[in-house]
């Protein structure tokens, strides 16, 4: 029995590091730009079809494609603030709102018009070996998208942590008008940012092919489903995102074992109205002042 | 009411009442197809004013307003499949559950402080959680949805509402109707000024010594409650029910799109919006179709840019600018 949960708990673990790296992409975007990405689930959706076709036509595993997605996501990112966001900035917060929900129908309907509304299994050649590890079954994708997921996500601990544009932002972050008195690019500096989130979802929509099947329709359910993990790790703690992805993973694969896996995500949903009413600022979010 | 008629000039004034007898008269030239395009209008505009009350005058952005409608719809389906009781009794149940539900998203946000996004992202989960609840509810069909069964004895009983297209095309003009005078009388409440001085800014409207809390809940229960009897004639209009589509988010998109494009915070804005968006969502169905394209996203991918157009160039919506350049409102000396 106690073997069964632990089964169920690693998998709600590896689940959960992808759901946190797209998050933390969310998280970037939301606590630095201050701007409510609400097209971030739909943008996942549209990198796991990338890595899809990658792999259908060359056959490109997704572990590998994550790289030139992400890398194309960041452009991209890059491009759509400069262009359309960076009008939104300081807007009210329905007007972004609306503008990216525009952004988000778009996106799903046109992957609904290209794929087509039902899931396309990518069948990787290992989706189905696992790993065994004393009683634990350990399936090989999860492994393997886990830790290219953590993988990632050190990389950006260490890029907003060590280099100088990483400091930068964290600058606009903390103190905008301060940012920009000490002579940051504050418009740029967003431009990256949004590039960086865009990323984070590219790679994280690439790895999250290797576990469930590229469908139009999650579109929606990604982007709910990274809000509450950015809203209950703490707005602009990027620890916070990962510990709450871990904690969403978790309590998805538990009460979807125990339960009903239709009934998972109200478990989330429910955490997430406790943590709004309870601790507002996230679990590892900072007191507002 | 009176001062909305005396706020515009002449010509609005013609051009109001020249609308209102078109639509009164449409049923004589319409055909059954327009007929059924003219009443999902005024459904849009019947819910879009109930949303615009809470999110135009009061500014909270609620985006899970399906919820009310699922549940208002849910209630009085499901007492009339069950029980047989008719939704003229069955709207005062529907309409105090989705308030009560209303009640106490509003009281835990407003009790609690969550605004803004937070405020959107609340009324969200809710929304969502109640939908997967919904899929799990037996007695009201699950997720293979609730069914209003086709009786032909039943047919004609208006008064419960199993009625024709031509009877619901009358309802639901009475309910836009309604709904638009509804919000003239409210915007020039005492109500009304005390949510639009809280949209501009809170504190300071609480330094004026406002109930903000009070005000804010007021606008929920309005609102909540205005779009469960919405929720009703949806239900009664199309006899079947599903989680999945009622109480999904893009519904309450769908539902947020007219005052939105229309211009939120205006009486007429979503009237105007609705008029806008459905003809041209039909169009859009029509025209793919005549070119034998079967692209079902196609009027998604139109709402999508024509959301994103609107809100960039301008974001106060399309009536103000409407009315000024075609001269329908008296100028504020």
């Amino acid at each position: 029995m106690l073997s069964i949960w632990l089964n169920v708990v690693v998998q709600g673990v590896l689940t959960g590091l992808l759901y946190g790296l797209m998050a933390l992409g969310l998280s970037a975007i939301f606590g630095v730009v201050r701007l409510v990405n609400f097209a971030h689930g739909e943008f996942a959706v549209v990198a796991m079809y990338a890595a899809f076709v990658l792999f259908r036509a060359w056959g490109v595993d997704p572990l590998w494609s994550m790289l030139p997605i992400a890398a194309v996501f960041f452009v991209v990112g890059f491009a759509l603030q400069r262009t359309l966001i960076n009008a939104f900035v300081g807007r009210p917060d329905y007007q972004q709102f609306i503008l990216l929900v525009g952004v988000a129908i778009v996106l799903v309907n046109g992957l609904l018009i290209v794929f087509g509304p039902d899931a396309q299994p990518a069948n990787l050649p290992y989706a189905f070996d696992s790993y065994l590890v004393g009683p634990l079954i350990i399936d090989k994708v999860r492994v393997y998208a886990a830790v290219a997921a953590l993988a990632v996500c050190a990389a950006l601990f260490g890029f907003f942590r060590f280099t100088r544009t990483g400091t930068a932002i964290r600058a606009c972050a903390d103190n905008l008008v301060g940012a920009a008195v000490v002579g940051l690019d504050v418009r740029r500096l967003y431009a990256v940012t949004f590039g960086i989130g865009l990323a984070c979802v590219g790679a994280a929509g690439a790895l999250m092919v290797t576990i469930a099947d590229p469908v139009p329709g999650l579109g929606p359910a990604y982007t709910l489903l990274a809000f509450t993990i950015v809203i209950i790790g703490g707005l602009g703690s990027m620890a916070g995102a990962l510990v709450a992805g871990l904690l969403i993973g978790v309590s998805e694969a538990v009460a979807g074992f125990l339960i009903a896996p239709s009934m998972k995500s109200m478990f989330s949903f429910a955490l997430l109205i406790a943590v709004l009413v309870l601790r507002p600022q996230g679990l590892l979010g900072k007191k507002p002042a | 009411m009176i001062s909305l008629w005396r706020d515009m000039n002449r010509r609005g004034q013609v051009v109001l009442v020249v609308a209102v007898l078109a639509m009164l008269l449409a049923p004589v030239v319409a055909t059954r197809y327009l007929l059924s395009v003219l009443t999902l209008i005024l459904y849009f505009v019947y819910v879009g004013q109930a949303w615009n009350l809470m999110m135009g005058y009061a500014g909270q952005l609620s985006l899970g307003h399906a919820l009310y409608v699922g549940l208002g719809g849910y209630v009085a389906a499901g007492l009339w499949v069950h029980f047989g009781i008719g939704p003229w009794l069955g709207v005062i149940p529907a309409v105090a559950i989705a308030a009560a539900f209303g009640a106490f998203i509003g009281w835990l946000a407003f009790r609690f402080g969550i605004e803004g996004v937070y405020f959107s992202l609340l009324t969200i989960a809710f929304a969502e959680f109640t939908r997967i609840g919904f899929d799990h509810i037996g007695p009201l069909g699950g997720a293979g949805g609730l069914f209003i069964p086709y009786q032909e004895s039943r047919l004609g009983e208006w008064w419960n509402l199993r009625g024709g297209q031509l009877f619901f095309y009358y309802l639901a003009f009475v309910l836009a109707g309604a709904a638009v005078l509804l919000t003239a009388w409210l915007a020039r409440s005492r109500l009304g000024h005390q949510w639009m001085a809280i949209r501009e800014d809170e504190t300071a409207a609480r330094a004026l010594g406002i109930d903000v809390f009070r005000a804010k809940m007021k606008a929920v229960l309005i609102s909540s409650a205005m779009t469960a009897v919405g929720g009703v004639f949806y239900a009664f209009y199309y006899n079947n029910l599903f989680p999945a589509q009622v109480f999904e988010m893009s519904r309450s998109i769908e539902l947020i799109l007219g005052p939105i494009v229309g211009g939120l915070g205006t009486v007429f804005g979503p009237v105007i919006g609705a008029f806008v968006l459905t003809p041209l969502g039909e169009l859009l169905i029509a025209v793919t179709d005549k070119a034998g394209l079967n692209a079902p996203g196609a009027k998604a991918i139109f709402f999508g840019l024509v959301l994103m157009i609107i809100i960039y160039l301008v974001p106060g919506g399309v009536w103000p600018w409407l009315s000024r350049r075609l001269g329908l409102v008296r100028r504020r000396s």
